[in-house]
């Protein structure tokens, strides 16, 4: 059974999620990648502010392709989040409370989601087709001139993700993984 | 000689970059249902009903089942005796990839170097391997192969006393550490031998075989089938959330080495293994 949350996430409601668990999320998302973290990153060491206020927010890790006329969005599943391990705790620092993207996060990534609890989701890769019917509109809002790494706002309605790393540190890649390896016959 | 017109090439080649994006092979899509059979846990059984729905949509709204559309690689056979005319085959191949890509609505994603990392906004230049051969046909085959799973793969000159079971473990090593991040179920391709260059070409070029089909050399075909074995043994599952099937499929393919050398490389495909080919 999944369960329905509204994003940006309202207060309490990371800290009972846990991994493993279905979730249907309908809000706001922001997209980003390698090149729109990158220049956020570098901004704030500059000292200056993000295009978008990050607390509380929710980015999904995408580069979606063009949108035909006739749709809001082209195909938009998650990309490899591990690329953005090296900005990712930066951003929770900023209050970034979640991400969604597809597989491992480090170690250090995962003590971030831990210590500003947080919290890593993974939306099934390579459904692009399947997950865009899901975003119901797409603007840019920063860095157009990166193009599909460009940030966007999306509003999502029952946007699917399993919860990978919790706030409490558990690490649902791991737990699922040695169900199957040690058991293989159950 | 004969004769085969560029913007033929141009056209074709448009064609099949936007088939591969938007419709999946029968052969892939036979896989996932064979495996929603034989899967062993609920949750994976779910993942590959949606990479199945996933696959309905994109060929029934003509859009791209993946939103990483890849980088664009031809694997040609030119016959010695026919002649393309009105330009060269790299220009009409590009050109085509160009005309695919934009008229495709597919994502561009390509930079035009690894240092500047500017995107060439195209999708070019498509990487072009030529192979040579007897006749005038031309034979065209081409795979959008994503990022995901090709920053996972990996190579590694080992010596002669590894022996397979060096190999083997290699193997294993590769797909356990690609894990999530390559999009299981994967399929395969390893290239055992040849050299520093040669054994990850043969890995590449073993992807463009249809899933399913073994290898001619009763040999190869064993060492497939006990790789698929060992390798859906892992646990991985469908996108890393514990499974029997983290793989659909795995290529082998072999060439003469150096008495000093046993290289092999793992050419890691994602589930979305898009491949479509066109004759001249
Ligand atoms: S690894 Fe394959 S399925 Fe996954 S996002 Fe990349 S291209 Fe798509």
């Amino acid at each position: 059974m999944s369960i329905r949350l509204k994003v940006p996430f309202e207060r309490g409601a990371v800290e009972k999620l846990r991994s493993g668990e279905q979730v249907l999320l309908t809000g706001t998302l922001y997209t980003a990648r390698d090149a729109a973290h990158k220049r956020m990153v570098e901004q704030l060491e500059k000292g200056g502010t993000l295009p978008v206020a990050l607390e509380g927010q929710v980015i999904y890790y995408v580069g979606p392709t063009p949108n035909k006329p006739d749709s809001v969005i082209g195909s938009a599943g998650p990309t490899t989040s591990s690329r953005m391990d090296a900005y990712a705790p930066r951003l929770m620092e900023e209050g970034l409370k979640g991400m969604i993207g597809k597989g491992y996060r480090n170690e250090e990534v995962i003590a971030s989601i831990k210590k500003h609890s947080a919290v890593y989701m993974a939306a099934i890769g390579g459904t692009g087709a399947l997950l865009a019917q899901k975003i119901i509109s797409s603007e840019v809002i920063a860095y157009e001139d990166l193009g599909t790494e460009a940030i966007r706002k999306l509003e999502v309605e029952d946007f699917p993700c399993i919860v990978i790393n919790d706030s409490h540190g558990n690490d649902w890649y791991k737990e699922a993984h040695k169900q199957f390896e040690e058991s293989p016959n159950q | 000689m004969k004769e085969i017109a560029y913007q033929d090439i141009v056209d074709e080649v448009a064609r099949i970059c936007q088939e591969a994006n938007y419709d999946l092979g029968e052969d892939v899509v036979n896989a996932f249902k064979e495996s929603v059979r034989t899967e062993k846990s609920e949750a994976g059984k779910s993942i590959l009903n949606q990479l199945i729905e996933n696959a309905d949509i994109a060929t029934s709204n003509r859009v791209p089942m993946c939103q990483d559309t890849g980088v664009s690689v031809f694997i040609v056979k030119l016959g010695q005796d026919c002649h393309i005319a009105g330009g060269s085959l790299q220009e009409a191949i590009n050109e085509g990839v160009k005309k695919g890509y934009d008229e495709g609505y597919l994502r561009y994603s390509i930079v035009d170097d690894p240092i500047n990392r500017r995107n060439t906004g195209d999708n070019t230049p498509a990487v072009i391997h030529i192979e040579l051969v007897e006749g005038d046909g031309l034979e065209v085959q081409m795979s959008a192969k994503g990022g995901g799973a090709e920053n996972m793969s990996a190579m590694k000159m080992l010596t002669p006393s590894a022996g397979m079971e060096g190999v083997k473990k290699f193997i294993l090593d590769t797909v356990r550490e690609a894990g999530p991040n390559a999009c299981p179920p994967l399929v395969i391709g390893i290239g055992i031998g040849g050299n520093f260059e040669v054994s990850p070409y043969l890995a590449k070029k073993s992807l463009f075989r249809p899933v399913g089909e073994r290898h001619e050399d009763p040999e190869i075909a064993g060492l497939e089938e006990e790789l698929m074995t060992e390798v859906n043994k892992l646990g991985i599952g469908p996108q890393g959330m514990g499974g029997s099937t983290t793989a659909l499929d795995i290529k082998v393919e072999t060439a003469p080495c150096h008495i000093a050398a046993l290289p092999v490389a793992v050419n890691l495909n994602c589930h979305a293994s898009r491949h479509k080919h066109f004759v001249m």
